[in-house]
Formats: structure tokens, C-alpha cells, sequence
């Protein structure tokens, strides 16, 4: 077992330190050594979606990516999504729009969709779709996830 | 008096009937009259003083909670089905 | 007096945030792997490679020399079982605890690859996996088997030597279990039809596809007392397979329910509880946490469904009168008797009021993993089998699909498949609801190069009662807190809330829902069966009415007058004498203490008056002929709910259970090599829809009151699964001319039938 090492990073805005084991991904590193839970397991193989962070802007299964190879760069997780008690457009608009039942994948999806809106601020229904493809939800059918970014969307636009 | 309905596979044991009609004032006493006109029915319905784990009982449409216990009415329906499980 | 249909709500048919959205939009909602503690080690599970196999031996000695490794437990460890049957309170569903714990663990012989041989637990995840390439098992292989006919052949490799048919108790066999459903002279009947459709159908084994894989974390200090977190549908049910497989008194086992990420049927049962417990207890009672990889997940007995063979006969006059229905159903078991084909026998005909019938269905054992509930068990496979057939009849008499169905549909009245009388049902409402819709009004237009076609299917299912405990507690600032034992996978808790906020006239946000521990509430069964909304709703509306009772008394002592002079309208305490204001439960709440204390109000119910549903979908595909890729243009989703509590969580468990059911109908299924291995286990090759693959499910709420149930209530969780592999295949059969009759309708199956037809 090699030894532990120092990574040196951002988390939602905050300078961060943490010691980890080459072998551990960034997804593990979040939850075990961080106990940020809000990022989720779902098939560590990176084809659901369910462990979604944004890397630098952009969105990466952090199942796929190293804990090391956090170092010095700027991480954001469903956490740091809210801007203190102020709920992100999209946050808000999955709950209105009741877009969550059993809400394991929302925050991959939450993560997704605001990669697309910070990129894309009037996106087509087909272009979110294709944008959330990587997200996988059994609960929803898609239908009000889809529904929610479009109404996000439109709440970021007459910002 | 209640009517029994008797499953397709344990009508052998009633001489092919798909329904009798047996006094009881219990699903259990009306299993017992049954078993007296065709014995052998009870053991295919019963094991020790329950329903078979494989079977419930339906009365009057409903999913009798009390098994054997339950009452029934004179005009009451009693049907034998397979456990549930559901998801 | 109010009947539910006349029934006028403020709360109940609005749409309120639910009340644990806003923990689980920004991360803090604690699922089952989420949870840690001091101390704590990880548990993995070492998986059978085989098919079929006995175990001669199982050494674990390097495992246990390996630095961080703090025990390994097997079958052994657990308490010895035997085959007499537990039953759940109240005489559900009995378990029967040796397959149970053969299951989990495999005690002499594995029966499928990923089969659970035995466990460790160690400080990291990591080494835990690591200390499983070093536990030794030698195995003498057995002959497989695979396919389901084969398995039912006399001769087959024997998976267990015990089971036996009744009408052929000297036989070994893998035929479990014989069911059988009948009903008048179907030779008769056929000798009478002008037109008979017969036609075989084949599907695949799928699974459930919840995106949390299995989660336990267990403390058994070895004082008599265990604990239990785990993402469980049931944890009642967790509570008594645990302490049965352990040797435990019930009441020993404390199940703390976490949030969980999707079940879907498969989490109403134990999967790795009972043994984080057994290596928390070899640990010295550090806790345990165990969390199933995805691959494990799909391999082992985790989910999946039955495959199965459906055949079926039905013959119609040519007005399109059903006259006899013939159906013989085989669904695959897996390791263990128990798959759902008695409930496909009950279900599939179920929407028809047919004179003349005989279902037979066979319960087959197969080395593949045990099978599991899947929304609606049972109800999909032999629905896509009938409607099809039912499709064929309809095009056959020249008739509109939706016609012969409402000209043959069950009412109220009509004597079920097993024999009692329907109540008031909705199937003739649902039919008529789609013939009225947007959708099936709309003409479907053809391109040049793509074939495209429509297809309708309906379903049904039972619903479920059974158990539900409900408390009710007043606080002085006028708010009330609900407690249940139902877990929440769709919204739930908001429902029961608004029913409490319905009965004691406050806001949907003044009521604050809790899932308590099987300690904290009262015996409740799982969330499943679609039973939550119907018998929790009715627990929580029994327990808030107990509420209504106690605050009558402490109004009336305020206005010193008897509890039977005052009423409850509309969230207010009412006077029968003259001039005196009504008092809200705002207006009481701060005056408890003097009237006598605490209100709580408390309800048990074992739910009857269950009301059936019924669900249809209608779907357009547009095929490329090159590729045989079938896409799904439109769909449409009806479906009646008795009373919808909230309406967008109604409509989200529609539109879920269709998309399940399209990816069962599309995409899904279990690939199998010859050694009895999954191929595809994971979400890349088990391809489950994505948001890119679908349009928007269009629901539509249909409202027939239950009449058993206070609000109107039916089940809503399960039946919109069962009607789309059906909806599809009948699109398919029209785009290509050719019957669909296997699924998945996948490209590299579709293609094969289009160079048929091409060549």
C-alpha cells in the first residue's frame, strides 16, 4: 500500500487540504476523507452520472478521476451549489417542479445542468437532453428533470 | 351460510366442484364443515392451527387479516389465493 | 353526506414542495452509504465465479493474515435455519429462512455466477477487496443450466433436490411451483370463436436498474442487541430476516431506515444486512459498512425479473366478443422458487371479463441469480403477451383497439380472474381517457425511408393494504409532526403530510413528516405494492382524526360545554351554542397544558378496501430501417389513481414506471455466456433509457373514487410499468407488418426480422 499523499485544493470555493491514497478516486475522497455525501456512488465506472462534479467549470464523473489529481484545481459539488441560503435557479426549480422521487441522482443532474446553463443559456429541449444524457435516473422518466432546466433556464435569462 | 370458492388445482378434492356453499361462523370453522363433506380438503389449505404459508384468504373481497380467524357473514364470499408479494 | 367523488379538498390535489426536497437538492440528505462512524470497518463479499457448484472447502487463513483484515464470516456463522416458514406479522408473505440465508450466503452448493460464497470486513474498502483474491474456495463443478425450457425438461441439471411437483412427488424437478387458473369450458368456447389469435412470446431476464446499489451498516456489539442502517423499502422486514438469520429475538434488531436511492420492489428484502451484522459481531462490534459495486449488483441476486415463455390463445366472435382465453406462462426463478408467475397468471387477463379461461404457470429454477419483485412483479410479462394478442384480435374483427377492450372490459361486478367481484374500478375510464386524448386524435404521419407505427396496451394491478402505523403529534405553535414507518422513494411523505394538514386545516408546510426507526412507530409494511399513499395515507387520516377527537374535548372544556356539542368543520373546532367563535388548532395549540397536556393521535390499520388500477399507454415509434433502431416519438400515459394527493408525484411515478417500461420493451435485458456468466453488468451494456433516448411521458389522471378508502385513494406506485413493452411491440408489429414477438425490440433482434421480411 503506497503511502498517503498531500493534495492541496479548492472545494466550492474553499482552500482545501486532504491526505489520500494514490488508489483513491476523487468521488471517494469527497465522501470518506471529506464526508461531502452529497456527491453519489452509484456505478464507479462512470456511466450514470450519479458522482458528477465540476472540475474547473466542467463536468466530470469524479469516479473516474484520482483524489490527486485535485491538486490545484477549483472543485465544485452539489454543496456548494447554493449561494448560502439563496438556492441555485435550478435547485429551486427541481423542487418546484417536483423533479426528484427517491433524489439519488439530482445531484449529478444539478451538476450537469449547470455546466450546460453556464455555457449555453437558452439551450433547446434537445440540446439539454443531450447535455444530461450522461446522467442516468430511473425514478423521473427525464420528463420534469428536463422540464426544471428549462424553467431554470428561463429564471437565469431574465437575470 | 358463506360460499367457498375452491382453487382449480384443489378442485379434486372437492369432486370437481367450483363452489360449495358450508356453514361456518369462521373461515376456520367453515374449513372444518367442508373437510367433513371431503375430507382431506383442510390438509391442503391448513398446516397446524394457520393458513398454509403459501395461501391467504380472501373474504368479501378483501384480504382477510385474521386468516382462520376472520368472521364471515351469511352472504359472505371466501376465496383461497397464493401469498402476495408485491414491489 | 360527502362521498369521496363529492369530496371538496384545500390541501389535497395541490402541489406543495415537498417537505425533504430541499435536503436532497443540496446534498445533506443521509442515504445508507452515506453514514459513518467511529471505528468503522468495510465489508465486500467474495462472489461465486460458477454457474453451478459444489463448495468442498473454503480457506480463509491468508485472507485473515492480511494487515487490516478483521474477520471473514460464511454461511456457517449464521444461526441454522431450516425451511419452516416465518411469518411476517400479521401472516404476509411467509420467508422461508434456509433459501433465505442460502441466498445471501450459499451454504453447500452455489446456483449462479455471483453467488455470495463468504465476507470480510477490514479497515479500507480497498483492502477488503484485496483480502477476497486471498480466501481459497475449492468448488467440484456441477452441469448448468440456462434456458428455461431446458431447465423444465425431465433430466435437467437438478438445482435443488428437494423440490418437488405435486403431480409427481418422486421426481426430482426445477418445477417449483404450478399455478393454475380456471374458469368455464374453454373448448367450448374456442369451438364457438369466429376468430382465434395464438402466438408465442419470449422475454428476458431484466433488473430493476435503481441507480443506489445495495448499502447496510451494521453494529452487533454481541450484547443481544443489533443495529441496522440500510437504504431498505422495508424495514420491517429487515428487522425480522435479520434476527431470524442471526438467532435473534425480533425485537433485538433496530432498523434505521436511511433515505434510499430507488428500489423499485428489489429492496423489500435482505440483501447484505444480515451479514454486516455477523462481521460487526466477528469485529467485536465495530460497525460495518458494506456497499455493493454495480457489477456485484447485477450479478447477484439483487433484482433482477423473471425472463420468461408466454403463450397465449384467445378467440373472439368477429363483433369482437372474447369468448376463451388459453395462456400458459413458464418465468424463470433463478436459484430459489419464487419468481412472480402466479401473479402474471392473476393479472393478464385481469381487464377482460372472459367467460371461459384456463392459465397455467410454472415456477422454473435456473442457475441465475434468484429473482426479486419489479414493480408490479409478475404483471409486465404476461400483460405484453395478452395485449399483443388482444392487439391481433382487434385488427383481426376490423376493430379500434380501444373499442374491443371497452366491448370486453372488467366493471364493477365482474368476477376477477381468481374469483371475487370487482369493486367499482376504472379500466372502461382509462380506455375511453386515451381514446380522448391529444395524442390518439392526432393522425400519425409517415416519412419517406423510416417506418412508423402506433401502438396502445393497457394494465393492471392489484395494489396493496396491509399494515400501517401512524402518530400524530400537536405542537404549541400550532404545527403538527407526522410520524410513519414508510419509507419515501417518491414523495410520500409529502402526501401522508397533506392528508394530516387536510383533516386539521393547516398548510401542507405546517405538518413535518419523520420515517421512524421499527422501534419509533409501529409495525408498517415495506413501501411497495403500491400501498403507501392508500393505507399510510389512511393510517396518517385515522391518526389526525384521533387528533380532531382529543382537540373536541379541550375546546369543549374551554367553553365548558360536552365534547358532543362541539364539531369539526374546515380545521375549526365548532360550537353548538350560540355565540361563541370557532377555535383553530393555531388557537388550541397554546392552550394544551391547561386543557390536559399532550395531544397525540395514533392509528394502526390493517387497510382493506383496496382499490385495483388500471393503466394504458399509447406510444409512436419511428424505425430506421438500416439500423433497426427503434425511437419513441410520442408517449402517453393514462391511468387511474382514485384521488391524486399530489399531483406531480403522481404524475412522476406514471412517467417512471412507462420509461421502465420502455427500456424493458427497447433495450433491456440480462446477455448470459455459456458459462453462465452476466456479460453486460453494468450501466455501459445493460442499457437502461437515458434523457437523449425519450420526448416528454405525457401523464393523464384519471380519478375514479375507490370507494374503500376515506379520500378515494387507489395504488399508484406500480401499474404504469406493466402496459408499454406491449404498447411498443404493437407500434412495431404495425410499422414493419410483421407480430413482434420477443423482447427486448432491440436493433440487433429488430434487424433480424427486418432482413426476413426484406429477403
Amino acid at each position: 500500500m503506497a503511502k498517503k499523499q498531500l493534495v492541496e485544493t479548492t472545494i466550492n470555493g474553499e482552500p482545501t487540504e486532504f491526505l489520500c491514497e494514490p488508489r483513491q478516486s476523487l468521488l471517494e475522497s469527497l465522501r470518506d476523507i471529506l464526508g461531502l455525501t452529497g456527491s453519489k456512488e452509484g456505478c464507479l465506472t462512470g456511466d450514470c452520472g450519479a458522482c458528477t462534479v465540476l472540475v474547473d467549470g466542467r463536468p466530470v464523473c469524479s469516479c473516474l478521476m484520482l483524489g490527486m489529481e485535485a491538486s490545484g484545481k477549483n472543485i465544485t459539488t452539489v454543496e456548494g451549489l447554493a449561494e448560502g441560503t439563496q438556492l441555485h435557479p435550478l435547485q429551486q426549480k427541481f423542487l418546484e417542479d417536483a423533479s426528484l422521487q427517491c433524489g439519488i441522482c439530482t445531484p449529478g443532474f444539478l451538476m450537469s445542468a449547470k455546466s450546460l446553463l453556464d455555457r449555453n443559456s437558452k439551450p433547446t429541449e434537445a440540446e439539454i437532453r443531450y447535455a444530461l444524457a450522461g446522467n442516468l435516473c430511473r425514478c423521473t422518466g427525464y420528463d420534469k428533470i428536463v422540464r426544471a432546466v428549462q424553467d431554470a433556464a428561463k429564471v437565469l435569462q431574465s437575470r | 351460510m358463506p360460499t367457498v370458492f375452491i382453487p382449480s388445482l384443489l378442485r379434486k378434492y372437492t369432486s370437481g366442484q367450483e363452489s360449495l356453499v358450508v356453514p361456518g361462523r369462521t373461515v376456520g370453522e367453515v374449513v372444518r364443515n367442508l373437510d367433513e363433506k371431503y375430507p382431506g380438503f383442510r390438509n391442503q389449505v391448513v398446516e397446524g392451527d394457520d393458513l398454509k404459508s403459501s395461501l391467504a384468504v380472501s373474504v368479501d373481497g378483501d384480504l382477510a387479516v385474521g386468516g382462520l380467524l376472520e368472521q364471515v357473514r351469511e352472504s359472505s364470499e371466501i376465496h383461497f389465493v397464493p401469498a402476495i408479494g408485491g414491489g | 353526506m360527502d362521498t369521496p367523488q363529492t369530496q371538496q379538498f384545500k390541501i389535497i390535489g395541490t402541489r406543495p414542495v415537498r417537505h425533504d426536497g430541499l435536503d436532497k437538492v443540496i446534498g445533506r440528505a443521509k442515504y445508507g452509504a452515506d453514514y459513518a462512524f467511529p471505528g468503522m470497518l468495510y465489508g465486500k463479499v467474495l462472489r461465486s465465479t460458477l454457474a453451478h457448484a459444489r463448495i468442498k472447502s473454503i480457506n480463509a487463513e491468508k485472507a485473515l493474515r492480511l494487515p487490516g483484515v478483521k474477520a471473514v464470516v460464511t454461511h456457517a456463522d449464521f444461526a441454522p435455519q431450516t425451511t419452516a416458514p416465518v411469518y411476517r406479522m400479521g401472516g404476509e408473505a411467509a420467508i422461508n429462512p434456509l433459501y433465505l440465508a442460502c441466498n445471501i450466503l450459499s451454504k453447500d452448493k452455489v446456483l449462479f455466477v455471483g453467488h455470495g460464497v463468504a465476507a470480510v470486513a477490514a479497515t479500507s474498502p480497498h483492502i477488503a477487496e484485496e483480502a477476497l483474491a486471498l480466501i481459497e474456495v475449492e468448488y467440484e463443478p456441477l452441469p448448468m443450466v440456462l434456458d428455461l425450457l431446458e431447465a423444465m425438461k425431465p433430466g435437467a441439471p437438478i438445482l435443488n433436490p428437494d423440490v418437488r411437483r405435486k403431480s409427481a412427488p418422486d421426481e426430482q424437478t426445477n418445477i417449483a411451483g404450478e399455478f393454475q387458473f380456471k374458469r368455464g369450458d374453454i373448448e367450448a368456447g374456442f369451438k364457438a370463436a369466429d376468430i382465434i389469435v395464438e402466438r408465442e412470446f419470449r422475454t428476458e431476464m431484466v433488473h430493476q436498474g435503481y441507480i443506489e446499489p445495495p448499502n447496510a451498516l451494521g453494529i452487533f456489539p454481541g450484547d443481544g442487541h443489533a443495529t441496522v442502517y440500510t437504504s431498505t423499502q422495508g424495514p420491517f422486514d429487515v428487522r425480522i430476516m435479520s434476527a431470524t438469520l442471526l438467532g435473534l429475538p425480533e425485537g433485538s434488531v433496530k432498523v434505521i431506515p436511511a433515505e434510499i436511492g430507488g428500489g423499485f420492489g428489489a429492496k423489500l428484502t435482505v440483501h447484505i444486512e444480515p451479514i454486516a451484522l455477523l462481521l460487526s459481531k466477528a469485529s467485536g462490534g465495530r460497525p460495518v459498512k458494506m456497499v455493493m459495486t454495480r457489477t456485484e449488483m447485477m450479478r447477484g441476486a439483487t433484482g433482477p425479473t423473471s425472463g420468461s415463455i408466454l403463450k397465449v390463445k384467445m378467440g373472439a366472435m368477429k363483433e369482437g366478443k372474447i369468448v376463451a382465453a388459453k395462456a400458459w406462462f413458464a418465468y424463470e426463478a433463478g436459484a430459489f422458487p419464487g419468481s412472480p408467475v402466479w401473479l402474471g397468471c392473476f393479472t393478464g387477463l385481469s381487464p377482460y371479463n372472459i367467460e371461459n379461461f384456463l392459465v397455467d404457470g410454472y415456477d422454473v429454477l435456473i442457475n441465475k441469480p434468484k429473482t426479486t419483485s419489479y414493480r408490479a412483479p409478475g404483471a409486465t410479462n404476461a400483460a405484453f403477451a395478452v395485449e399483443c394478442v388482444v392487439d391481433e384480435l382487434a385488427q383481426r374483427c376490423g376493430m379500434d383497439p380501444l373499442d374491443l377492450r371497452i366491448k370486453n372490459a372488467s366493471r364493477e361486478g365482474t368476477a376477477s380472474v381468481m374469483g371475487p367481484k370487482f369493486p367499482r374500478i376504472g379500466f372502461v375510464e382509462v380506455c375511453e381517457a386515451i381514446k380522448n386524448s391529444d395524442h390518439y386524435r392526432t393522425p400519425l404521419a409517415q416519412v419517406p425511408g423510416k417506418y412508423r407505427g402506433r401502438g396502445v396496451a393497457t394494465g393492471f394491478w392489484i395494489n396493496g393494504g396491509m399494515q400501517s402505523s401512524a402518530i400524530v403529534n400537536v405542537h404549541a405553535d400550532g404545527t403538527a409532526s407526522l410520524v410513519t414507518g414508510s419509507v419515501d422513494i417518491g414523495g410520500s411523505r409529502a402526501s401522508t403530510a397533506m392528508v394530516v394538514a387536510e383533516v386539521l386545516g393547516l398548510r401542507a408546510e405546517d405538518v413535518r413528516p419523520a420515517v421512524a426507526d421499527t422501534d419509533s412507530i409501529g409495525y408498517t409494511d415495506g413501501t411497495g405494492g403500491s400501498r403507501v399513499a392508500f393505507a399510510t395515507g389512511l393510517a396518517a387520516y385515522q391518526a389526525a382524526h384521533d387528533v380532531v377527537r382529543q382537540l373536541k374535548e379541550r375546546a369543549a372544556k374551554i367553553w365548558e360545554i360536552t365534547a358532543e356539542d362541539v364539531d369539526w368543520t374546515d380545521g375549526k373546532a365548532i360550537s353548538r351554542k350560540n355565540g361563541v367563535a370557532p377555535l383553530s388548532l393555531k388557537e388550541l395549540a397554546p392552550r394544551l397544558t391547561r386543557t390536559g397536556g399532550p395531544v397525540t393521535g395514533r392509528a394502526n390499520v390493517y387497510a382493506t378496501g383496496v382499490g385495483p388500477s388500471f393503466a394504458g399507454c399509447l406510444v409512436d415509434v419511428e424505425i430506421d430501417p438500416e439500423t433497426a433502431k427503434v425511437q419513441v416519438l410520442r408517449c402517453t400515459v393514462v391511468q387511474d389513481v382514485g384521488k391524486a394527493i399530489h399531483p406531480s408525484y403522481v404524475e412522476g411515478q406514471m412517467q417512471g414506471g412507462t420509461v421502465q417500461g420502455l427500456g424493458w420493451a427497447l433495450n433491456e435485458e440480462y446477455v448470459y455466456d455459456e458459462k453462465g456468466t452476466l456479460r453486460n453488468a453494468s450501466f455501459l451494456d445493460y442499457r437502461m433509457p437515458t434523457c437523449l433516448d425519450l420526448p416528454m411521458i405525457d401523464p393523464v389522471i384519471v380519478e375514479v373514487a375507490n370507494p374503500g378508502h376515506p379520500l378515494g385513494v387507489r395504488g399508484v406506485g406500480e401499474v404504469s410499468i406493466v402496459p408499454p413493452p406491449a404498447a411498443v411491440a404493437n407500434a412495431v408489429s404495425m410499422a414493419v407488418g410483421t407480430r413482434i414477438t420477443d423482447l427486448p425490440v432491440s436493433p440487433p433482434r429488430l434487424f433480424k426480422v427486418l432482413s426476413a421480411k426484406r429477403g
